[in-house]
């Protein structure tokens, strides 16, 4: 059977077991309805021409996972920013793990989707928030469809969050086959500040389909730092949509660092609605195999006075294929908007492919928008200079895609990140860099 | 160039009133709306077509009607009612006026601006005047030189009987009939256009133009060019002209094939200035064209357009750089006023081993106008050493208009090295100070300002288009600042 029509069956069943309120039911059962018309996208829609999910679709994915057996902490520790204290929010084959989480509703709520749609205390939130902003695509109204279990981050006003919170999400494989879908919902009200870190780890070689919907809410003088650290096996892939509303004078910065998975795609979508906004979004790729990994980014400039930038940078090895799809609009009203996209390319290997469409689309006059792509090769004189000081090829190599891809840790917040992201790149290049930052 | 002197261009440009001559089709007829086999039949058989030029476009028809208009493009118009369109019209003999006092004083004052004289003014008005005796032999003269370097140069009907071994060879190789929508229709019934061929080694001593050629008149809206740069030689082709033209043709769907052999150099440069429909953006022409031009070994293609008119633009001069060191390049200045829309770009298909390709966009946009650049670089996995360097700058003018970039780039080969550049913004408050404090007017200043925007490609253009282009650009932007 086809997955499409799989997932339509396993949706009436899926509507027995969770017990919700009418609300999020409509919005459901809308969702199911939107994506029966669309299915799954294919390479003839414009977002979709370099990224076909062709080969991953055919497997036999389960949808309801069985329960699983408990995991211990020190067999997955590593997969953990495990050097600081943190927040943690833990599902192990999309169920909630409560034994590896550290969860939290003192002062702020860091809990359950699960809990969140079932409680009446979180129903004015989740009225007000809730599928408000991930758009209608196919693969957002599948998870929305299915939306039961994920993040709940809920942060009051003139709140600063101590510590981060991290989101990770575990496969056993305890499934031939598995397709998750987890559903996270942050919103982060007025002056507050909130570090988040999210991940998801297949622990075995069964193929996994992650299908992750992320809504984001930074309101009023914001500050979210968000950090998705996405290393999976070679059997793994997903399909990540990010959603960013902002609020006036908000700022918002998504780091994606993508260092292995089958597949990977990353729809980021900003929305600036308000004056004064900030948005920033960063991403190293490094890859190799037959693995790809599609950027596909969205700025929405609304309202005036603006700004946002984006700095990709790419490394592609092997017979990886890499895609950045950006897109800026700027509208109408959304005068005196800066925007800045980069997206920089090397390519190792000749069977390695990087298809590129910075695309911008402006209807202010007084703007400032540019954006800029390269594809290249490394510095033949950087090369010589390091060789004739004794430095073997590989090293040379190694220290000058470092430095390539370096500025991206630059607005990284959290030092045990920057060292994690450093020590991740040294290896994928294969180099000791002999320096931690 | 090396001949072609200054001394030639004011010789050239005290006769150029006479270089229109006046062709009179005595049996004006045309066809009846809509489109069929029979009407495609009819087309071939008017031309006195041989047979397999008869059956290519019968095969293009056949193609055409499996296919649907492409929807991609970012432009939005009332779609052509392609059963609602006379196919073949012969050369429009008949003059529209009796005297230059009937004609459209706005568009006089157009053509004074852009320097055009009397003569030439009521000629492009369609305004009836007495045959200018001379005009035959500055034609003749032209002829003349060209055939003693073996260049032939003719409209692609005389082409299709006098020289078939070369047409049959080249035409649809570049774009074949299958390319796209609009590419299968020209192919079927396209009414004429001109064919150039430039024998090995020759060097084309002047440009070549559809300026200088006699009984060129009206070729319709489906055009069809075809230039073919043999071994080691070089022709500068100029197509269109600067001064406007009121069409009444609504939908032009021309195809351009260029084919640059071994160490062969082709420079295509376009001005188009075609109806762009009102203030209010009522009418105007469709402008659909595939341009296309294949480099073997060595050989370089350039394109240069500068595109103000049509109401709706949808044209991207590519080049397939196939043969190893050949080299591509796109100058382009798209100016929108209006309700005017443009999407157009290039494609530089990289195949061979050290191939360069350089693509210089400028659009400006103003009024309620959308401008777009819609580009691909491809470097495939076998083209080593591949460099492409692309820079597409949008100037807005005003709150209303919009400017796009789609660059797509996708590359296989490690050894390739591209960048690509974009920038948005608008004319500095700063810089129209700095001229209003020298005394120079804004609207002066703006011209001026435009003008430096789009030096880099205006430069590429041959001198005395440059000179018109640039006049161009400033009626085309005349009124859209406050």
């Amino acid at each position: 059977m086809e997955l499409k029509e799989k997932l339509v069956s396993s949706f009436m069943a899926f509507e027995n077991t969770v017990d919700v309120d009418s609300s999020v039911h409509d919005i459901r059962i809308d969702a199911m309805k939107a994506f029966e018309a669309q299915g799954f996208p294919h390479k003839k829609l414009e977002a979709w021409k370099y990224t076909s999910l062709k080969s991953i679709l055919k497997h036999d994915f389960s949808v309801f996972p069985k329960e699983n057996e408990a995991l211990d902490y020190k067999d997955i520790k590593k997969y953990f920013i495990h050097d600081i204290d943190a927040y943690k929010i833990i599902f192990v084959d999309g169920k909630y793990s409560s034994h590896l989480s550290a969860t939290t509703h003192d002062g702020i709520d860091v809990c359950l989707m699960s809990s969140a749609l079932a409680k009446p205390k979180y129903k004015v939130i989740i009225d007000n928030y809730f599928n408000k902003i991930a758009t209608k695509d196919g693969l957002s109204s599948l998870n929305t469809a299915f939306s039961a279990e994920g993040a709940y981050i809920h942060i009051p006003k003139n709140k600063v969050v101590e510590k981060p919170i991290q989101i990770i999400h575990f496969s056993t494989g305890n499934e031939a086959a598995l397709m998750l879908q987890p559903r996270n919902l942050i919103v982060v009200d007025e002056n507050s500040h909130v570090q988040i870190i999210e991940r998801h780890q297949s622990l075995t070689e069964n193929p996994v389909l992650t299908n992750s919907v992320t809504e984001i809410f930074a309101n009023k003088r914001a500050i979210v730092d968000y950090y998705k650290i996405q290393n999976d096996k070679q059997s793994a892939s997903l399909i990540d949509n990010t959603f960013v509303n902002q609020k006036q004078e908000s700022i918002a910065k998504v780091h994606t660092f993508s260092f292995g998975g089958k597949l990977t795609r990353n729809n980021l979508n900003f929305y600036q609605n308000g004056e004064r906004i900030d948005s920033t979004m960063k991403g190293i790729t490094i890859i190799g195999d037959k693995q790809h990994v599609d950027h596909n980014t969205l700025v929405h400039h609304i309202e005036p006075n603006c700004e946002s930038h984006q700095d990709y940078k790419g490394i592609f090895d092997a017979n990886s294929t890499g895609v950045f799809n950006g897109k800026v609009v700027v509208e109408k009203e959304a005068q005196k908007t800066n925007a800045f996209q980069a997206n920089n390319n090397i390519l190792v290997s000749d069977k390695a492919t990087i298809n590129t469409k910075p695309q911008l689309e402006i209807f202010a006059d007084d703007v400032r928008c540019t954006h800029g792509c390269t594809i290249g090769q490394l510095d033949e004189s950087a090369m010589f200079y390091l060789r004739s000081r004794g430095i073997p090829e590989k090293e040379a190599r190694g220290l000058l895609m470092f430095a390539f891809s370096n500025n991206v840790l630059d607005s990284v917040k959290i030092p045990e990140i920057k060292s994690r992201i450093t020590k991740l790149i040294a290896q994928k290049l294969g180099v000791n860099i002999g320096f931690d930052l | 160039m090396s001949k072609y002197t200054e001394d030639d261009l004011r010789e050239e440009l005290k006769t150029k009133e006479y270089e229109y001559g006046f062709y009179t089709d005595i049996e004006s007829e045309t066809f009846p709306n809509g489109l069929n086999e029979d009407i495609v039949r009819a087309i071939s058989k008017k031309k006195e077509e041989p047979e397999w030029m008869t059956n290519w476009r019968l095969e293009a028809f056949k193609v055409w009607k499996e296919m649907t208009e492409p929807e991609w493009a970012n432009v939005h118009y009332q779609k052509p009612d392609f059963q609602a369109i006379s196919y073949y019209s012969a050369p429009n003999s008949k003059p529209k006026y009796d005297s230059i006092d009937e004609v459209d004083p706005e568009l006089l004052a157009t053509f004074e601006k852009l320097g055009i004289s009397l003569d030439e003014q009521k000629k492009l008005a369609g305004v009836a005047m007495d045959v200018v005796v001379d005009s035959v032999s500055v034609a003749t003269t032209f002829k003349k030189t060209l055939a003693e370097k073996g260049i032939i140069f003719m409209s692609i009907s005389e082409a299709i009987q006098e020289h078939p071994e070369l047409v049959k060879k080249y035409i649809g190789t570049v774009v074949p009939t299958k390319d796209n929508f609009y590419a299968a229709l020209n192919s079927a019934v396209f009414s004429d256009g001109s064919f150039c061929y430039i024998p090995k080694g020759v060097r084309c001593p002047m440009e070549l133009s559809t300026y200088f050629r006699i009984n060129q008149a009206g070729t319709g809206q489906f055009e069809r060019t075809l230039v073919v740069a043999d071994e080691g030689s070089y022709v500068s082709y100029l197509e269109g002209c600067t001064a406007p033209s009121r069409d009444e043709n609504q939908l032009h769907a021309a195809v351009v094939e260029l084919i640059a052999l071994d160490d062969a150099e082709i420079k295509y440069s376009t001005v188009q200035n075609w109806y762009p429909g009102n203030a209010e953006g009522k009418g105007g022409v469709y402008n659909f064209v595939t341009k296309r031009g294949l480099c073997e070994k060595n050989a370089k293609i350039s394109w240069t357009q500068v595109e103000t008119g049509s109401a709706v633009t949808w044209k991207y001069p590519s080049c397939v750089l196939k043969g190893d060191n050949s080299i591509g390049e796109f100058y382009s200045i798209a100016v929108t006023n209006n309700y005017q829309q443009a999407d157009t770009g290039t494609k530089m298909i990289h195949l061979g081993k050290n191939t360069k390709s350089t693509i210089i966009s400028k659009g400006i946009s103003a009024g309620k106008s959308q401008n777009s650049y819609r580009g691909l670089v491809q470097i495939s996995s076998r083209a080593e050493n591949a460099r492409n360097f692309s820079q597409c700058d949008s100037l807005l003018m005003g709150n209303e208009c919009g400017a796009h970039t789609f660059p797509y780039i996708e590359a296989k080969n490690k050894s390739a090295q591209i960048e690509h550049e974009a920038t948005t913004s608008k004319i500095g408050e700063d810089q129209i100070f700095y001229c209003n404090q020298r005394g120079i007017d804004t609207e002066k200043a703006i011209a001026l300002i435009v003008n430096g925007f789009s030096k880099d490609v205006l430069n590429k253009l041959p001198m005395e288009f440059a000179v018109e282009a640039q006049k161009l650009l400033e009626i085309s932007l005349e009124g859209s600042v406050g």
